[in-house]
């Protein structure tokens, strides 16, 4: 067990140094993005004693270091800053959209893994057979359709034509059950169109992968079922990259669920974050994107750390 | 509203007052008057129900603070909230409203009389410090307000009774009343400066939630002054950015009143019975910039082949599905009083067109037309243009660029490009900003020393007679010798649900001019 903790912890550190870096591509990056706060406020009708009487007002006539410094002091302690666009903290605007999205990955995630798992599972167990050309039919068309069509198509059915369901998503804080499934149904049910068929299709590939090994071949030439040989032999040794699979779908679940938001009118902060590029709003975007960043290594670790436990290979070592 | 036009300014003003105190006193036609814009339909008003509303745009930039407005959104949700001195009708005369009377000597000094009786939604009464306060902190630059340039006519602002402000310009304007009535101008309490949260006002609505980029929502303001309004206990406003979501979500029901909506989708929502659409005739238009500093777009000939080869009709047509006037190389639009009516109006002529271009010795010649989504409709009109002159020898080519940066980075810097004119409550303003010599928008870089003074004479004309007069030859000027080229004013389309009463068009703006909350009721 030690050498496993001491790959987890070496995965921790690396992550930690990743996001060190990313702050400073994400801080210089936004730094060399055209115009700026004040002269997104001011728009057309801008002046240029206005615009420098503004860009005082909001601290942009420091230099880049300190600016930078001072941010990044700011993140370590915990405050990312004043939003320059409606000058609110940014930690309360975040704190406002982060748990809805945080609640709708999560439905999606829980909806579309178990399905995707399945679908994967079975489809490699039945390789070459009906059910497994008719699966990858289906989730390969799944993969090809854009999911604003997705989205934009369940919605003149079922609010539009059925009104079964609400064309916008917005919930208040604590919804009932009622509520929440008829404001979320919609938006999970086209997230997971997109991510279950991707991760089907790389379960299936990792457990396919897997069953051509001589292992395997010694299980069947041992006379183990099928399905045994997939569920008991085969699929430990996959879960890795069937791990990684799923974190790099999940972590589109949070950031990249702009189209999502956008067609439902959906409060998360993948919209927060355009809002933030579009108003020039650095501390918020800057904040976005780190908390982007975050995700995606924490599920990126998880899954690593996930592989290492589960990995017959390395536990025995 | 016919009679009302040759009347004295003071006059209406004052005419306007009494049908006020009419309508304070229950009369049922002087409510109609006081009114704002009400609906052709003789239902009697009913109190009650909820709405909700979206318009094009939201996001964490949305402000309560009524001088940092910018899009629709934030003008509709200014005016749920705080009233105007004054307020527009629907021919876009400004009437009185917190301020029941105007009086001016000279249109430089003008005395305003407040409203008595008018309550902040904290019970503070209003008073000419509010009033005050509200005017002047357009002028530092610290408040970023949108309309600093038209603030800074403000010479002095001061109280001069406890119901009485007096305002001294810098020079005579005959429009300020009109200048009060915008959005930007819209009264808050003396001393607020922190507008991120719950904020108090004189309008309809009672700020009851504001969150940037998700919704407001206001509740009826029990104590508003205008007697019996408004109708409705709840209004929520949100912003739905993308078009087709938003026209879905009306047709689901989700929301009642949506405003920007396509040519496009008009007959999905007509389609539908329970739901209508309303057409704005405005002053909104997209137009042909021809910079007259740059070659060869400044060549005189030219301006007027290009002018000639706009192909209106097909523009209003196929690109707005008819929902589009006419226009003719001039930015007042029909329906404003100071509209030329007389001004001929040039036709699609390739054959002229031709033999201009040829007099100017510009046949074959080639150049990049710049057209952007942020342009409505332009990328489309650069298409059709380019079609008309490769007939008459112009070789254009079409340079499609996007939205984003499009005013900083392509707008008036391109010798041929387009621009996109929002409707402006007055000819004044419109031609102060977009067509003097030194404007900051002046498009084409186009300068007219007799239309400058005919602009500043025109301002300060006590004569409605001659100013119109005035206004007309600085029409005349801009059609003929103007560097851009109107094919057509566009008209905004909201769409509503049919039980939603009392709505209709102010041609300031979509949304009922922005105003739809002072006066519309749910039908259940």
């Amino acid at each position: 067990m030690n050498t496993t903790t001491l790959l987890i912890a070496r995965r921790i550190g690396i992550a930690a140094l990743t996001l060190l870096l990313v702050s400073v591509v994400v801080f210089s990056i936004t730094s060399v993005l055209p115009g700026d706060a004040a002269q997104a406020a001011l728009g057309q009708s801008a002046t240029p004693e206005m615009i420098a009487a503004l860009r005082a007002q909001m601290g942009l006539d420091a230099p880049a270091y300190l600016r930078y410094l001072h941010w990044l002091g700011g993140l370590l302690s915990g405050n990312p800053g004043q939003s320059l666009s409606n000058n609110t903290p940014v930690a309360q605007l975040i704190g406002l959209r982060l748990p809805k999205s945080l609640w709708l990955a999560g439905a999606a995630a829980a909806l579309s893994v178990p399905i995707a798992l399945s679908i994967g599972i079975v489809s490699a167990m039945h390789r070459g057979s009906y059910l497994d050309r008719g699966l990858s039919l289906v989730t390969l068309g799944m993969v090809a359709v854009p999911e604003f069509l997705v989205a934009t198509v369940a919605v003149l059915i079922f609010a539009v034509k059925l009104h079964w369901l609400s064309a916008l998503s917005y919930t208040p804080d604590t919804p009932g059950l009622g509520q929440f499934l008829r404001a979320y149904a919609m938006p999970v049910m086209t997230l997971s169109f997109v991510v279950v068929a991707q991760m089907a299709r790389m379960t299936r590939a990792a457990v396919v992968d897997q069953v051509s090994r001589p292992y395997v071949e010694m299980a069947i030439l041992k006379g183990a079922s099928p399905a045994r040989i997939v569920l008991r032999h085969a699929l430990p040794n996959a879960a890795g990259p069937i791990a990684n699979a799923i974190a790099l779908s999940l972590s589109y679940l949070l950031g990249g669920a702009i189209i999502v938001e956008t067609i439902f009118n959906f409060p998360g902060i993948a919209s927060l974050m355009v809002d933030a590029v579009t108003n020039r709003d650095m501390p918020l975007l800057q904040a976005c994107a780190m908390i982007f960043c975050c995700a995606y290594l924490a599920l990126v670790l998880l899954a690593d750390v996930f592989a290492i436990i589960s990995s017959p290979k390395l536990r025995h070592r | 509203m016919i009679e009302k036009q040759s009347l004295h300014r003071r006059e209406v003003l004052r005419g306007l007052t009494a049908a006020a105190v009419a309508a304070a006193m229950g009369s049922g036609i002087g409510r109609a008057v006081a009114g704002a814009a009400e609906s052709p339909s003789n239902a009697v008003p009913r109190r009650g129900g909820r709405i909700r509303v979206a318009s094009v745009s939201s996001s964490t930039a949305d402000t309560l603070d009524p001088a940092k407005g910018a899009l629709s959104t934030d003008y509709a949700r200014a005016n749920m909230i705080y009233s105007g001195l004054t307020q527009f009708d629907s021919a876009l005369n400004a009437q009185p409203a917190l301020a029941e009377e105007i009086h001016d000597s000279g249109r430089v000094l003008w005395t305003l009389k407040l409203r008595k009786g008018v309550q902040f939604h904290d019970g503070k009464p209003l008073t000419a410090a509010d009033v005050v306060y509200s005017l002047m902190r357009h002028k530092t630059p610290g408040t970023a307000s949108k309309v600093k340039p038209i603030a800074d006519q403000f010479e002095e602002v001061k109280a001069t009774g406890p119901g009485e402000v007096q305002i001294r310009l810098t020079g005579a304007n005959a429009d300020l009343p009109a200048i009060l009535a915008t959005t930007h101008f819209l009264i808050v309490q003396e001393g607020t400066t922190d507008f991120r949260s719950r904020v108090v006002g004189t309008g309809p609505y009672k700020c009851k939630e504001f969150n940037p980029g998700v919704r407001t929502v206001g509740t009826r303001n029990p104590n508003y002054w205008k007697d019996g309004k408004p109708y409705l206990d709840e209004i929520e406003l949100v912003g739905i950015t993308d078009e087709s979501a938003r026209v879905n979500a009306l047709l689901s029901g989700d929301v009642q009143l949506v405003n920007a909506v396509d040519p496009r989708s008009i007959r999905r929502v007509t389609a539908s019975a329970g739901h209508a659409v309303q057409e704005t005739k405005s002053g909104l238009y997209t137009d042909l910039i021809m910079r007259q500093d740059m070659s060869p777009t400044g060549h005189p000939d030219f301006v007027l082949a290009m002018k000639y080869l706009l192909n209106r009709e097909l523009t209003r047509k196929a690109l707005f599905r008819g929902y589009a006037t006419l226009a003719n190389d001039q930015p007042i639009p029909p329906g404003n009083r100071y509209y030329l009516a007389d001004l001929p109006q040039r036709p699609y002529d390739p054959e002229r067109a031709r033999f201009l271009l040829k007099k100017a010795g510009l046949s074959g010649t080639r150049l990049v037309v710049y057209a952007s989504p942020a342009a409505e409709g332009s990328v489309d009109m650069a298409s059709l243009l380019q079609l008309s002159a490769a007939e008459v020898g112009l070789n254009l080519a079409v340079s499609r660029v996007p939205a984003d940066g499009y005013w900083s980075n392509h707008w008036m810097k391109h010798p041929l490009g387009f621009g996109n004119i929002n409707p402006r409550p007055t000819a004044d303003l419109l031609f102060s900003t977009c067509f003097k010599s030194d404007a900051p928008w002046n498009e084409s870089g186009w300068k007219n020393e007799q239309f400058d003074r005919l602009l500043l004479a025109a301002r300060g004309e006590a004569d409605e007679t001659k100013r119109k007069q005035m206004y007309g030859d600085m029409q005349v000027l801009v059609h003929e010798k103007g560097g851009i080229g109107i094919p057509v004013f566009i008209s905004l389309i909201d769409g509503y649900d049919r039980r939603l009463r009392g709505y209709g068009s102010i041609p300031i703006g979509g949304l009922m001019g922005y105003s739809f909350a002072d006066n519309v009721w749910l039908d259940a």
